[in-house]
């Protein structure tokens, strides 16, 4: 298992798990979100060859109402 | 047709509107709907993972086709979180458009002056099209844009203050300053706050709260749209000089006696 902190909290994922396994694990459509890892954006393009690395910082945001 | 042209793109409208405070998502669709406008602002935050993924999102709820999505960096305190903030947004949506916040101070929501010259020049250097929400001090103003602003939008009071145009010189001194489009943010309360920043010269008005709190939201876009329309003819127009004394509308000659 790797350890990462996930939108602030610490989680467990197994090893090998990629941005587009993470998401689809977390129930999240990737469409208008966005993923942060260690401070870089991952671009959508990168989900399936990007894997989380014991340690990694991550960030998953969406789009919400704001002025 | 008299349009608004920002970093290329013509709009129709010189409304820009927020999407939060609406009390559901149907009333801000409608909202957005009656206004007119074109460029509708996000923001952009954590997903919650402690929540079911199916819920409704907001983007059910904007057709992405019909208007600008314009994110917002609302909440961040240093230029590191807007830089970060405006390069998730621009992965989420696909834009370059970022209307740039750098907050600092959390009781007033004023910018931070340095903070948003500093992400202002490493987003547009990204080749990020920057809309920051600014002071009205014409100085910092030509900073932005020597900064590579495509607009300003400089504050006409605190952000869901209500107060409307508190200083209408300062944004007069900023449109003879800048050459990009002035747009003004934050503050506008009513319909007539609308009018006067386009009567006075105003290139377009992004509002959110005044439309969103007001009792019937619905309505207060519409009357917004019309305020910003009238508002923008009767600078086209030029108005008359104000004079201390009368000057009689009716002839003076040819009276009975």
């Amino acid at each position: 298992m790797i350890r990462v902190r996930l939108n602030g909290v610490e989680r467990e994922f197994a090893d090998g798990t990629t941005v587009a396994a993470m998401l689809a694990e977390l129930g999240r459509a990737p469409q208008w979100a966005a993923v942060e890892r260690n401070r870089d954006v991952v671009p959508r393009t990168a989900y399936t060859t990007t894997a989380l690395l014991d340690g990694d910082v991550l960030e998953v945001v969406h789009l919400v109402g704001g002025g | 047709m008299d349009t608004l042209t920002i970093a290329g793109r013509e709009f129709r409208s010189r409304l820009f509107l927020g999407t939060g405070k609406y009390a559901t998502f149907e009333q801000m669709r409608e909202a957005l709907e009656r206004s007119g406008t074109e460029v509708v602002t996000v923001a952009v935050r954590r997903v919650n993972l402690d929540e079911a993924g199916s819920g409704k999102s907001l983007l059910d709820f904007i057709d992405p086709k019909r208007f600008l999505l314009l994110p917002n960096t609302a909440g961040c305190y240093t230029t590191d979180e807007a830089v970060r903030t405006a390069r998730l947004a621009r992965e989420a949506l696909g834009t370059p458009w970022v209307k740039l916040e750098v907050i600092g101070d959390p009781k007033t929501l004023f910018p931070d002056n340095e903070g948003l010259l500093a992400a202002a020049r490493t987003l547009a250097g990204e080749g990020f099209v920057v809309l920051p929400y600014c002071l009205d001090d014409p100085v910092l103003c030509r900073k932005l844009q020597d900064a590579g602003c495509a607009a300003v939008m400089p504050l006409a009071a605190p952000i869901g203050s209500g107060l409307g145009i508190r200083n209408p010189h300062n944004l007069g001194i900023i449109l003879e300053t800048v050459t990009i489009p002035v747009i003004v943010d934050a503050g506008v309360g009513t319909a007539s706050d609308a009018a006067v920043a386009m009567e006075l010269g105003c290139h377009g008005l992004l509002c959110n709260t005044g439309v969103a709190g007001a009792k019937d939201p619905v309505l207060m876009a519409e009357a917004m749209r019309d305020a910003v329309a009238a508002g923008r003819k009767a600078f086209l127009a030029g108005r008359i000089p104000k004079r201390r004394h009368a000057a009689a509308s009716s002839p003076t000659h040819g009276m009975i006696e």
